[in-house]
């Protein structure tokens, strides 16, 4: 028997072409995406990684940060916008977009939280994309219950001394500084921590179901000193809002890039639908495929205005957005699941196979049920709305 | 009562209907205080009275009551405000 076609080894990502433009709504975004990002996605996929070009391309869009008001370097972009960006990214590469997502909840929560000296430190950094930032919370024991965490930051000589291990670190591999969140003797606190900082150890995480080329690792921290400044936010009861704060952020991400999902999962589907033919007849005839086209068709839209309301809620400083994000996220992520599924039943054993994007979308839609608060949690706070909303 | 602590009690009211809250009852002693309603609780006040409160003033005691709440923004509209 000869075998041929064996699958070949990961191969080196391929590089994107240069960027002629900066992202600055949603068509631009669009742009930028479908020039240097989803023609290589599936490459990156297989990989487990995006190049190093493809980010200093979207630094070169201006993509990093550029909700950041223009003294940080940023773009002052409102957060309905940011969502319409994060969506079109999401519908190229949910690896990037994972990537996207924790930078943005680093960037936002030093401009937020942090002391002058800190925000001119990092902010034109993240704002160039010059230094990402990922998002430490989640532990080998501790995920949902957040309260579970065992890192620990010690108030010592006027500073902060770290320790413990950080799990599932989105963009971990890459990432220059880490927001950790650890115990203090109060609270839950957040705290920066540069990467190069004795004591920090980076282990790579590879091979995950999905969101595969998003350079995940474990982390350990093992007595590191930080300056007193490193803790961001006020210390006491409010430290949690800083925490609270920052996973909203992330999880407008998350639901964004869980409508792109969808709606990448309808454009493969419409097109696949329109030229596969079954026993002479065009898929997208079939009544019972036309049913799942049209579901997508309705979720995509409802998922987006969902977003876009949680995004004009923040822009107008509401404090009713975040629970608007919760609903939009677990909307915009069960429906990324439910359609990536369909996505791959109407491509048949194409679905399955690597000629298509779906499989992808697949794996990575299931991911968005599980990150910045899986189903259940999301089920479980969304609850306490529909007690505020009882009557009698 | 004054309009913002009339503001801020018909927040809380809004988002805890069952309970029977008054301006002097340490919301915090009910037990309804979680991270979340802290942070809609800071982003109602800050976007409400158009002030930005600074770290050091986000201490349990500005946020017991309505009407510590209350003392806390007329206190930050009579500072100048900085940058
Ligand atoms: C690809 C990927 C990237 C990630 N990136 C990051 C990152 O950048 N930073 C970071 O900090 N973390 C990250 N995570 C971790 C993620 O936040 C956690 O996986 C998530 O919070 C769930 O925690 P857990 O995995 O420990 O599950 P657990 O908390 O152990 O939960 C297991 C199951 O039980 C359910 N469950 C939990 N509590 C309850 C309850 N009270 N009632 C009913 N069901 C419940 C959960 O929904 C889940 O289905 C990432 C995870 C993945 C998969």
């Amino acid at each position: 028997m000869t075998v041929t076609g064996v699958a070949p080894p990961a191969a080196a990502p391929p590089v994107p072409a240069a960027v002629t433009a900066r992202v600055t709504d949603r068509r631009s975004a669009r742009a930028f995406v479908d020039t240097h990002v989803a023609p290589y996605a599936d490459a990156y996929d297989r990989a487990g990684r995006v190049p190093e070009e493809l980010l200093r391309r979207v630094a070169e869009a201006g993509l990093w940060a550029p909700f950041l008001p223009p003294e940080a370097g940023g773009a002052g972009m409102d957060w309905v916008t940011l969502g319409e960006v994060h969506e079109e990214v999401g519908r190229g590469c949910s690896s990037l977009r994972s990537l996207l997502t924790v930078h943005t909840m680093a960037a936002w929560t030093v401009q937020r939280w942090g002391s002058s000296e800190q925000r001119e430190r990092w902010a034109p950094a993240f704002a160039a994309g010059e230094r990402l930032g990922a998002f430490c919370l989640s532990e080998p024991g501790a995920g949902s219950d957040t309260s579970g965490i065992t890192t620990t930051a010690a108030e010592s000589g006027g500073g902060w001394v770290l320790n413990g291990v950080k799990k599932w670190t989105t963009g971990g591999q890459r990432a220059d500084v880490f927001l950790v969140f650890a115990r203090t003797a109060a609270s839950i606190g957040a705290f920066l921590v540069p990467r190069d900082t004795p004591g920090v150890e980076v282990r790579p995480i590879d091979d995950m179901l999905g969101t595969r080329a998003s350079m995940l690792a474990e982390i350990s921290f093992t007595d590191v000193v930080l300056d007193k400044d490193a803790l961001l936010g006020p210390s006491g009861f409010t430290a949690g809002m800083v925490l609270t704060g920052t996973l909203d952020l992330g999880r407008y991400s998350v639901a964004a890039g869980s409508v792109g999902i969808v709606q990448a999962c309808l454009e493969a589907s419409a097109a696949y639908a329109a030229s596969r033919e079954v026993g002479g007849t065009p898929l997208a005839k079939l009544p019972l495929i036309q049913a799942k086209l049209s579901d997508m068709v309705t979720d995509a839209r409802a998922a987006r205005l969902l977003l876009a309301e949680a995004g004009r809620l923040k822009d107008a400083g509401e404090a009713s957005t975040i629970m608007a994000t919760w609903v939009a996220k677990y909307f915009a992520s069960t429906a990324a699941a439910r359609h990536a599924s369909e996505a791959v039943q109407i491509h048949g054993a194409n679905g399955c196979g690597t000629d298509y994007p779906v499989a992808r979308y697949y794996r990575d839609a299931k991911v968005m049920e599980i990150i910045e608060g899986s189903n259940e949690i999301q089920r479980m706070t969304i609850a306490g709305q529909a007690d505020r909303e009882k009557t009698g | 009562m004054t309009d913002t602590k009339g503001q801020i009690l018909g927040f809380v009211r809004d988002r805890y209907p069952q309970a029977e809250i008054t301006e002097s009852q340490d919301i915090f002693a009910l037990g309804f205080v979680n991270s979340l309603f802290a942070m809609e609780l800071v982003m109602f006040v800050e976007k409400t009275f158009g002030v930005t409160i600074p770290n050091d003033e986000l201490r349990i005691d500005n946020f017991r009551t309505a009407t510590s709440m209350s003392d806390l923004v007329t206190r930050l509209l009579a500072e100048p405000a900085v940058a």
